[in-house]
């Protein structure tokens, strides 16, 4: 057994891990207890199997790609960075990607990602036509909108609990450059930062990093950052039609020691991350894509941060008509404890697309917290006032919510269930979460 | 397309193998990759194919059946400009110490099979007048260890071939790499314990090829710290040497 953890570093648990060579001894190595693990960008227990996680990162192949349509059909363990950095050149680019790059297409299809741009153009599952799946009972099977819909629907977002991905073919977006022209707005409370971001329905992607040890009257202060693909015509004189993307240089070689983040680093630190944003405020300018969408991948290892026992990432989403009340709630509890992330992400989300896909029309709050002292406690109560208002965690990043709170919140359940059951009767397929959201065991 | 050139990659399942492949793609080579199932090297050709819209082949080769080198080179659509053999089993040294035939068969993969069809290459080369010829051999090579040395001498074999091999070709307009890799993540050493500031991922192995290659030089020992370890490893006098565990 080998001890396994998420990108949270929490839980640390036992886990048998298998890395097959071929989809013939993915086959072999489902038994009772196993699911499949991409990169382990994963922040909690999803990616680890209740006795058996089977890594799928070494299955990268592409078996195809027509530069016509952008259509690709690709091996389930391709990580979303060599996608960008072998096609991006060529013209193409991810419909979708959240705010690491290196996920694997598999991952991203199970947790049905959603990136800066789910307002407009939907998670990452919409750009999926199909999936070639190896479900708990030993079939493998090409599920799609038209072909075992049902089950298509229940992978995308279903955490990886359908079967193992071991294929899919989906599309790619045309784009000119691999730059993006941003427009920063600062906000200077909550208010304004969800006009801002209503405001932004219309970009393409639109993101608010808030200061959350704002208070009082700044609480909620942020920058909104509002962006789109750059034409050819609007790049620098001279620069290149893809930026490079740089492997991640700096490392965090240690755990930092809890004391690195406190208040005082903290506040200050966010002082002059909201000033310096500001100053950029209004006027529109070209960035690479890598730092816009990928702010913390400079930063190899920025898990260690928060140091040996770990952090806990709590990401809500809040029906539009209850969000504002309960997200400044929200901010309020948290800039009264003092301890949380340096910075908070709030962000516009539509529709879902699977049957257990996180977004719904509303606003998401991400927040992250080191693991210490009553910090469990405390988002369980936050989480009471999520799901009064009716809203749900995201299970990519979830390593502690209730089952109360996880059914309150995913009203499709019993349905996703019956599907996994048709799949899969032995229930075969299960991971950490899956036991303990999930099954009644 | 005719104008792109060409690599050939024997071992072209092998992790580094598929590296190679990828990074000299990336480079617009057209690539032949071969192995002892041909039919299962399709899907890296047809990933190297829709990654970088070049040529990919796949041709079947056993660096077990020497007999058959003369066909396998005369059979080939043309000559390649690079010819690599990542071809080598690292066995099991304790099976090895005992059971001659697999000390044999690790001798024969990691010796005489890259040997003999890279020597093969290079005199078809050097007809031509130009060519690169690579072997991946090991630092395993540079002294051998209780741990290892039927794989170690092999490789050792292989390097010393190589390094002869490249004196005798300079003149000709012909080059010849040694990689030495040190440790790599892949398919052979999973599950061993490698120490990890001395331990690179494939593709930067095949990266490495690629850049010895186009810069000409001939020996690369991948991360260069393992200059240094194997300096250390190579001078310790024997005396002392024999008392090691490793």
């Amino acid at each position: 057994m080998t001890l396994v953890s998420g990108w949270g570093r929490f839980p640390v648990v036992d886990s048998e891990v298998l890395r097959p060579r071929s989809f013939e001894a993915v086959g072999e190595a489902v038994v009772a207890g196993s699911v499949a693990r991409g990169n382990g960008r994963a922040y909690g227990d999803a990616a680890i199997g209740a006795a058996r996680t089977i890594g799928m990162t070494g299955f990268d192949r592409i078996s195809s790609f027509d530069p016509a349509t952008g259509r690709i059909r690709l091996e389930a363990g391709v990580l979303l960075a060599d996608l960008i950095d072998t096609f991006g050149p060529r013209g193409f680019l991810p419909f979708v990607v959240p705010g690491t790059r290196f996920v694997t297409v598999g991952g991203a299809i199970a947790a049905d990602v959603h990136g800066k741009n789910h307002h407009g153009e939907g998670g990452f599952g919409r750009y999926v036509d199909s999936i070639l799946l190896r479900t708990g009972q030993g079939e493998t099977i090409e599920v799609s909108r038209d072909r075992n819909s049902d089950a298509f629907f229940a992978t995308v977002g279903g955490m990886g609990l359908t079967g193992v991905i071991l294929e899919a073919t989906m599309r790619l977006r045309p784009v000119e450059t691999g730059w993006i022209r941003e427009r920063v707005v600062s906000a200077s409370d909550l208010d304004a930062a969800m006009r801002a971001l209503d405001a932004g329905d219309s970009a393409t992607y639109s993101v608010a990093w808030i200061d959350c040890v704002a208070r009082g009257r700044d609480l909620g202060r942020s920058l909104i950052y509002l962006g789109e693909h750059a034409r050819i015509d609007e790049l620098a004189e001279g620069a290149d039609r893809f930026p490079v993307g740089r492997n991640p240089g700096l490392a965090v070689p240690i755990d930092l020691p809890s004391m690195t983040l406190n208040r005082y680093s903290i506040r200050a630190f966010n002082e002059l991350y909201y000033r310096m944003g500001a100053r950029r405020a209004g006027s529109d300018h070209v960035v690479s894509l890598y730092p816009y969408f990928f702010p913390l991948d400079s930063i190899a290892d920025w898990n260690r941060i928060y140091g040996r026992r770990g952090f806990l990432q709590h990401q809500c989403v809040i029906p539009e008509q209850r969000a504002r009340g309960v997200i400044g709630e929200i901010l309020e509890r948290v800039s009264k404890r003092g301890d949380a992330s340096f910075l908070a992400v709030l962000k516009k989300l539509g529709h879902g697309d699977g049957l257990m896909s996180f977004p719904l029309p509303g606003y998401t709050l991400a927040l992250d917290f080191p693991v210490k002292g009553d910090i469990l406690n405390f988002l369980d109560e936050i989480d009471s006032l999520v799901v009064a208002a009716g809203g749900r965690l995201y299970l990519a990043k979830d390593a502690r919510q209730s089952r109360a709170t996880f059914e309150a919140g995913y009203g499709a359940l019993s349905r996703f269930n019956a599907i996994r059951k048709s799949l899969d009767p032995a229930c075969n397929i299960r991971s950490k979460l899956s036991q303990r959201l999930f099954d009644e065991v | 397309m005719t104008s792109r050139k060409t690599v050939l990659v024997l071992g072209g399942s092998s992790d580094i193998g598929r590296a190679a492949a990828r990074a000299f793609a990336k480079a617009g080579y057209n690539v032949g990759l071969a192995g002892r199932d041909a039919a299962a090297l399709e899907p890296d050709a047809a990933d190297l194919r829709a990654r970088y819209n070049i040529e990919a082949s796949t041709l079947k080769f056993d660096v077990l059946d020497t007999a058959s080198f003369d066909g396998f080179v005369a059979g080939l659509p043309s000559l390649p400009d690079v010819v690599i053999s990542i071809v080598g089993l690292l066995g099991v040294q304790q099976d090895a110490e005992s059971d001659l035939a697999h000390a044999t068969t690790i001798m024969r993969s990691n010796y005489e099979g890259p040997s003999l069809i890279l020597g093969l290459f290079a005199e078809k080369f050097l007809t031509r007048g130009n060519g690169t010829v690579v072997g991946v051999s090991s630092v395993a090579g540079d002294r051998g260890r209780a741990s290892n040395y039927v794989y170690g001498s092999a490789k050792a074999g292989f390097s010393a071939f190589l390094s002869g091999l490249r004196a005798r070709c300079s003149r000709g307009g012909v080059h010849v790499v040694t990689v030495k890799p040190g440790f790599v993540r892949t398919r052979m050493t999973e599950g061993m314990k490698l120490i990890g500031p001395l331990t690179v991922d494939a593709p930067v192995v095949g990266d490495a090829i690629l850049g010895a290659v186009e810069r000409k030089t001939d020996v690369v020992y991948v991360s260069g710290i393992w200059r240094l370890v194997m300096l250390i490893i190579k001078t310790l006098p024997e005396a002392i040497f024999k008392k090691l565990k490793f």
